[in-house]
């Protein structure tokens, strides 16, 4: 294969932001969870924890506590409004007041029939859910000396009580948390690091576990401590383990059958099997932590050497810098010029943003957030300048990806109900809408899409797995690729022989022929094979599909620990192949390499990375984003523990 | 350990033409310690305060005639001399400005130089050998020198040494490439004259120093070979035979030279262990660079190094003098030992000598050694050196810190009490209060205690004293628990048949106590044999003085097993050490592993494991032997092996213990050692017991105190060589230790060249 030039790029200051709530449906499998921000993300834990939707944040917005009903998510905040999110459109569908003051606890009932909130004054509040709407029920008291009974408001489950509200008892510390089982137990969680177990009947104390001498202690949010028991057949209460999982403080707790969800300041989440919900060892019962988006937040112009990075709140314009040097593989090369931060465009509104995008060329960057898309012009040669596209058609009001074909002829936007609208530019710069495709099926949003090189063909992805190709000389669908289980977490269309391929969030490798409409040899011949058991473990999902131009064969492709290039003229590994094989070929000779070899080249040297691609001189950009980096920039914990429990 | 200051520049110098030759002819000390009397090659002579670095008077002789002797004070007098063109002597003051009208006097033979040393007269030493006292050269200045020494045979170096009212004057002569060695007593005027052996290069030592030392003249000279060798003359007495006595030597020194042969150099004795050497490179420095060091003869290792700057100057031909005084107290042999190391210019041999050595003084703790364009003092230290620090390690490791720390009482939590606990204490006290109002109204008061101490009899006493302490809070018992035991042991001193051992070991144990509230405890616990109270003791005291850990073990050592047995004695610390005996019962090796102790040396490493029986046969005493002491015994002697103390301190007392002690000692600790070094002996870590680290320190000691009785003590010989195998074993562990952490640093290194920046731009591999 030999000798790659890499820009080893880490100045992407990506910075995530903690972890505030999450809600679990046990129905559908999907996670839903709250960021500091006000962005919501939906994971689904029957597809290998994708992370399928993201809902972008808002300013204003702060979201305390998430809900499902149904299939239905509802949040509530500090803003004292309840919101319903539009899961099809990625956006807030309505949000209302509750008159309460800030919220802090949204919960619905079994039946799915009523909400209950609790807000900082003290009150619950019931709310009716309607098909559209919720409707505002009735406000229950506080009783005096005694807390609210859930058997009162026909809550079966459990209700959360804002933390205003004193315990049974008096007590100098405060109490945090309070939850109300239906055999009238309650349970409360209390600054001293206690988590006590009550008799709602009777008043009196069953149980005392001392978590932690010093820290303040949420018991539903902090340090992983949970009794995952909510189940009553034994009458006591048994502190099952703890763990350990986070720097920080942990915000957000929940529960799925067989394991811990957690998330908090330190911005990852963490799923943690119970493992004796599992017979024996497999990929479902590891430790698995999601630290990145499964989407890309940066984009790459091949042919001028430029990124454009993704904040919520602005885009970074960078241009790579150069080298002339040559040098021994692990050499540093002397750097000719350095890396130039060109441009910082901060967004307008409260919006944040979802997508953007940088033509190949260098030459238009466009990005959009969930009310407006906006295009700008680039000059990026001698002056830099950027010239806002003033008139942009008025069908384009919001896009969930944006694209630019290669020629930078044409964007292409995924709006709402799973269309693509397709923007041209004419010749006075301005862009005009030439063509919507409307979704066949699926009205899910679309969260990738892929252009060919030679202008011809669209691929557009969306979360119910579907894939439909495009012909974009025929402004017509073309094919719609055989929907596979798993949700594709990249895909990309060769330059030349215009195969598409996609790979998806269990770790499948597919190779389809746009044109003959049907899957490639390779691939069926990888699919019979089977893939390596090593690449199928991993677990983060691949997030970025390019090509090398030079040679058709490789396929570069990455995910957050490692990039692969793919060489399909080499003979597949099969079981018994050692997969990492890199170590082992740099100790053989010239001569026994070849028979070694197989089609998979893995580099581990680069981690944490968010962006590896190829550019049109042959280099490879690598983003990296190093995790100790992120965790430095975060605030310190409150109290941070030194030794063992 | 010894050490080189940062020096100071006392002057410049003056080039003189031949660049070889020193601007500096000699330096001497005034009678004030802080002066020195610097004289130049030519004409010149100046006083300078050395802690000034200021001249402090000036005296030169006319334009053509020249100072051939440097000039010296006479301390009876305080009168400076100096001989100018090798037969005028002068001697002037410090008043007289113009050395020309000074008093001169004209010899009728060729003056090599003048010698004065406090205690003594100065003594004029002529060129053909002959030795005159001052005075009576200046009485009667005409009178015929006789020729001591023969043709061909020319002076290259003298001193004088005043020791003890016998005055000495040493000078060293060469005759057709033989060196001897002459001592002129004076008064009687006897002269020795002895031959030095040969070095088997045939080459001229570069350098002479003598020192007083024990009542002998010790002499040390430097070979261009880089060995250094001392000889020894006795200083009174005994008067050899006639004719030329062979002189023994003892090789103290090898420097390291390289290749070839040092061209010049100066060695110059420090004291007993150091010695001062100018001219040779350094060896972990390129060449070419003089430096002044300082080496440790007992371990011949460097201690000390400075560069010099610019050329260290030398003069052609060598004649180095020396003297030595003592301050006042000689039999104290307090160690003003003051050396003078002069080399200087004899215009008649410059032929003869085509070496240069260089030059250096040694005053009064500084070297004088002139360099570049300047004359430089450096101040410098020697310590001396023990085994004990040698190894590195003299304080004991901070174990069983948990107990004894909390001993001495803090006043903060005295006065204040502990803030967070507060409510908790106030709680405690009222409750304390309210159960001693329950208890028994005979409960009586500190100060009703300290009464019935001095009178009571012995049971009420010891009721009371623990009813008193069982009872009180942690905060009176601190002021109280002083006074109660002061009291009980003023009594018990006073009245033999008085002795509480139960109460004073109740005090003992509230911790409020420690040895210097109570300092007679210890020592009435040794006298009763009361051992359990003294363990405690050992155990809890923070601040026991060496002499009285000393006397412990003296007292634990001696005793009679038999006597201790019976003692009950701290349940963890037998516990710990009857561990320790089985483990070795047990049969000591597992899966045939023989720890890397027996073997002899490293290369043994190497070969195939030997079968045990002949190791056995090779090293008897190192196999296991039984506990050399009973169990309590040894209870008692890990108490004092983990007792605080500072080696030098503990050094003068250890003296004490005779040689069967020792020895019994040593091979206790010798058996610990073995079985801390056997695999098969596993410290139980909540049990407090002596560390490897401790016991090491102890035999250091140990040997230090007594190595030469050891040395010639029958029975200890195998002792010293196990010994010196576990001294080896752990240098081998050391120098493991050292490689490892030098691979460690490279480790570290590498991890810091992998540092990324911000952006990069590098070549990678795929196959």
């Amino acid at each position: 294969m030999g000798e790659l030039k890499v820009h080893r790029v880490r100045f992407f200051d990506y910075m995530p932001t903690a972890i505030r709530a999450m809600a679990f449906n046990a129905h559908t499998e999907r996670l839903a969870l709250a960021r500091m921000d006000g962005s919501v993300e939906i994971f689904n834990f029957t597809d290998h924890y994708f992370q399928e939707k993201v809902i972008p944040g808002k300013d204003s917005r702060s979201i305390e506590s998430l809900c499902w009903v149904g299939g239905r998510l509802f949040s509530a905040g500090l803003n004292g409004e309840i919101a319903e999110y539009d899961l099809e459109n990625l956006r807030p569908k309505y949000s209302l007041e509750a008159y309460g003051g800030p919220i802090w606890t949204v919960i619905s009932n079994t039946q799915g029939t009523q909400l209950a909130i609790g807000c900082e004054d003290g009150t619950v509040k019931l709310f009716e859910v309607l098909e559209e709407h919720i409707q505002f029920e009735r406000n229950l008291d506080r009783q005096k000396g005694k807390r609210n009974s859930p058997s009162d408001c026909s809550l079966t489950y459990r209700l959360l009580v804002d933390r205003g509200i004193g315990g049974s008892k008096s007590r100098e510390t405060v109490v945090w948390s309070v939850a109300f089982l239906s055999d009238h137990t309650v349970v409360s969680g209390d600054s001293a690091g206690k988590v006590q177990v009550w008799d709602g009947h009777t008043g009196t104390l069953v149980k005392t576990h001392l978590v932690t001498k010093w820290d303040v202690f949420l018991p539903d949010l902090a340090f992983q401590f949970i009794a995952p028991t909510l189940h009553q057949q034994d009458k006591e209460w048994v502190r099952t383990r703890t763990f350990k999982n986070h720097t920080h403080d942990v915000r957000a707790l929940a529960e799925i059958e067989t394991a811990i969800v957690s998330g908090g300041m330190d911005t990852h989440l963490v799923v943690r099997p119970l493992l004796e919900k599992f017979d024996e060892k497999s990929h479902a019962s590891g430790l698995r932590k999601i630290h990145f988006p499964h989407r890309n937040l940066v984009s790459c112009a091949k042919k001028a050497g430029l990124l454009l990075f993704q904040f919520p709140g602005q885009l970074e314009l960078w241009r790579l810098g150069d080298s002339d040097g040559h040098g021994k593989p692990g050499d540093r090369l002397p750097l000719k010029w350095k890396p130039e931060k060109l441009l910082l465009l901060k967004r307008k509104g409260e919006d944040h943003i979802c997508c953007s995008a940088l033509s190949s060329c260098g030459g238009w960057l466009a990005y959009s957030t969930v009310s407006s898309v906006r295009i700008y012009r680039l000059q990026t040669d001698n002056n830099i300048s950027i010239t806002k596209v003033s008139k942009l058609p008025k069908v384009l009001r919001s896009a969930h990806q944006l694209c630019f074909s290669s020629d930078s002829s044409k964007m292409f936007a995924a709006s709402s109900q799973s269309s693509v609208l397709v923007i041209a530019l004419t010749q006075s710069e301005s862009w005009s809408h030439s063509v919507t495709f409307p979704s066949p099926g699926s009205r899910q949003p679309i969260h990738l899409m892929t252009t060919s090189v030679d202008g011809k063909w669209l691929a557009a992805a969306n979360s119910d797995c579907e894939i439909h190709v495009y012909n974009l000389q025929k402004l017509k669908l073309h094919c719609i690729v055989p929907v596979y289980g798993s949700c594709p977490s990249a895909m990309g269309i060769h330059p030349t022989t215009n195969n598409l391929t996609m790979v998806h969030a269990d770790q499948q490798l597919f190779e389809y022929s746009i044109v003959e409409k049907q899957y490639t040899d390779w691939s069926r011949k990888l699919q019979k094979q089977g893939l390596h058991n090593v690449w199928l473990d991993r677990d983060t999902p691949v997030t970025h599909v390019t090509f090398n131009p030079k040679n058709p064969n490789q396929v570069v492709l990455h995910d957050m620990h490692m990039f692969c290039i793919i060489d399909q003229s080499l003979p597949l590994p099969d079981q018994k192949t050692q997969f990492y094989n890199q170590m082992t070929l740099r100790s053989l000779s010239e001569q026994e390499r070849p028979s070694h070899l197989h089609a998979f080249k893995i580099c581990k040297t680069f981690q944490d990375l968010l962006c590896v691609s190829l550019l049109d001189d042959q280099s490879l950009v690598v983003v990296e984003r190093p995790l100790l980096a992120i965790t430095s920039q975060l605030p310190a914990p409150v109290r941070q523990k030194k030794f063992a429990t | 350990m010894a050490a080189l200051y940062e020096g100071f520049t006392l002057c410049g110098l003056v080039p003189t033409q031949n660049a070889s030759d020193s601007a500096i002819q000699g330096i001497e000390l005034d009678g004030d310690s802080d002066h020195a009397l610097v004289t130049d090659s030519t004409r010149s002579v100046t006083l300078y305060k050395v802690s000034d670095q200021k001249p402090l008077g000036s005296w030169t002789v006319k334009q053509g005639q020249l100072l051939t002797c440097p000039a010296v004070c006479n301390f009876q007098t305080k009168e400076y001399v100096v001989v100018s063109d090798n037969k005028v002597i002068r001697v002037w003051k410090d008043e007289d400005f113009n050395l020309d009208r000074a008093f001169k006097a004209t010899v009728s033979a060729d003056v090599w130089r003048v010698h004065s040393a406090p205690g003594g007269e100065p003594v004029v030493l002529f060129q053909r050998g002959a030795v005159r006292l001052l005075d009576s050269l200046l009485s009667a200045p005409q009178q015929p020198i006789e020729d001591v020494l023969s043709e061909e045979e020319v002076i290259r170096w003298s001193t004088n040494i005043v020791a003890e009212k016998q005055h000495f004057v040493l000078f060293t002569t060469e005759q057709k490439g033989e060196h001897f060695l002459y001592v002129q007593r004076l008064n009687p005027n006897t002269l020795q004259k002895y031959r030095l052996e040969r070095e088997d290069s045939r080459s001229a030592p570069l350098s002479f120093s003598a020192s007083l030392r024990d009542k002998h003249i010790n002499l040390l000279y430097l070979y261009p070979n880089g060995c250094v060798y001392q000889s020894v003359v006795a200083a009174r007495g005994y008067v050899g035979p006639e004719g030329v006595q062979a002189l023994p030597r003892s090789l103290r020194l090898r420097l390291p030279v390289g290749e070839g042969e040092l061209g010049a150099a100066s060695a110059v004795a420090l004291d007993e262990a150091h010695v001062a050497v100018v001219g040779m490179p350094h060896p972990s420095a390129r060449t070419g660079k003089d430096f002044l060091c300082i080496w440790n003869t007992n371990f011949q290792t460097l201690q000390a190094g400075k560069e010099m700057a610019g050329r260290i100057h030398g003069q052609v031909g060598i004649r180095i003098w020396s003297y030595i005084f003592f301050a006042s107290n000689f039999n104290q042999m307090t160690l003003y030992l003051y050396l003078a190391l002069k080399i200087h210019f004899t215009p008649i041999y410059i032929n003869d000598h085509s070496f240069i050595s260089p030059q250096v003084w040694c005053y009064l703790g500084k070297l004088f050694v002139p360099h570049g364009k300047a004359l430089s003092v450096i101040p410098y230290e020697c310590q001396k050196s023990s085994l004990a620090s040698a190894l590195g390690k003299l304080r004991h490791a901070g174990i069983a810190v948990s107990k004894s720390s909390v001993a001495v009482p803090s006043w903060n939590t005295l006065l204040h009490g502990n803030q967070p606990q507060g409510p908790a204490k106030i709680v405690a006290t009222r409750k304390s209060k309210l159960s001693r109002k329950s208890q028994s109204v005979q409960a009586l008061t500190v100060d009703q205690v300290l009464k019935l101490i001095k009178t009571g009899p012995v049971d009420e006493v010891q009721r009371e004293v623990e009813a008193l302490v069982s009872r009180g809070d942690a905060q009176d018992l601190q002021l109280s628990v002083g006074q109660l035991a002061c009291h009980l042991v003023a009594r018990s001193q006073a009245e033999t048949t008085f002795y509480t051992p139960g109460a004073l070991a109740q005090l003992v144990r509230t911790q409020c106590l420690c040895h210097s509230v109570c300092p007679d405890l210890l020592l009435l616990a040794l006298e009763h044999k009361d051992y359990f109270l003294c363990q405690l003791c050992l155990q809890l005291f923070p601040d026991i003085p060496e002499v009285v850990t000393c006397a412990c073990l003296k007292t634990f050592i001696s005793v009679p097993d038999g006597d201790v047995e019976m003692v009950s004695l701290e349940p963890d610390s037998v516990s710990f050490m009857e561990g320790l005996v089985v483990a070795g019962a047990r049969g000591g090796q597992q899966n045939g592993f023989s720890p890397p102790l027996f073997e002899e040396d490293s290369c043994d490493a190497h070969h195939q494991p030997k079968p045990t029986q002949h190791q056995d046969k090779k090293n008897p005493t190192l196999q296991l032997e039984a506990c050399p002491v009973g169990l309590h015994k040894a209870v008692l002697l890990n108490e004092v092996l983990q007792t605080p103390y500072s080696d030098n301190l503990l050094l003068p007392h250890l003296k004490d213990l005779n040689t069967q002690q020792v020895i019994l000692f040593l091979q206790y600790l010798q058996f610990v050692y073995l079985k801390y070094s056997q695999d098969v002996y596993t410290q139980t870590p909540g049990l407090r017991s002596p560390t490897v680290t401790q016991v090491i320190d102890w035999v250091c000691l140990l040997l230090d105190a007594h190595f030469t009785v050891l040395v010639m003590a029958p029975d200890a010989k195998g002792l010293l060589s196990n010994l010196n195998s576990f001294v080896k074993s752990q240098v081998k562990l050391f120098s493991e230790l050292g490689k490892i952490e030098g691979s460690l640093q490279g480790l570290h290194k590498m991890k810091l060249s992998k540092d990324i920046s911000q952006y990069s731009i590098e070549v990678i591999e795929l196959f």
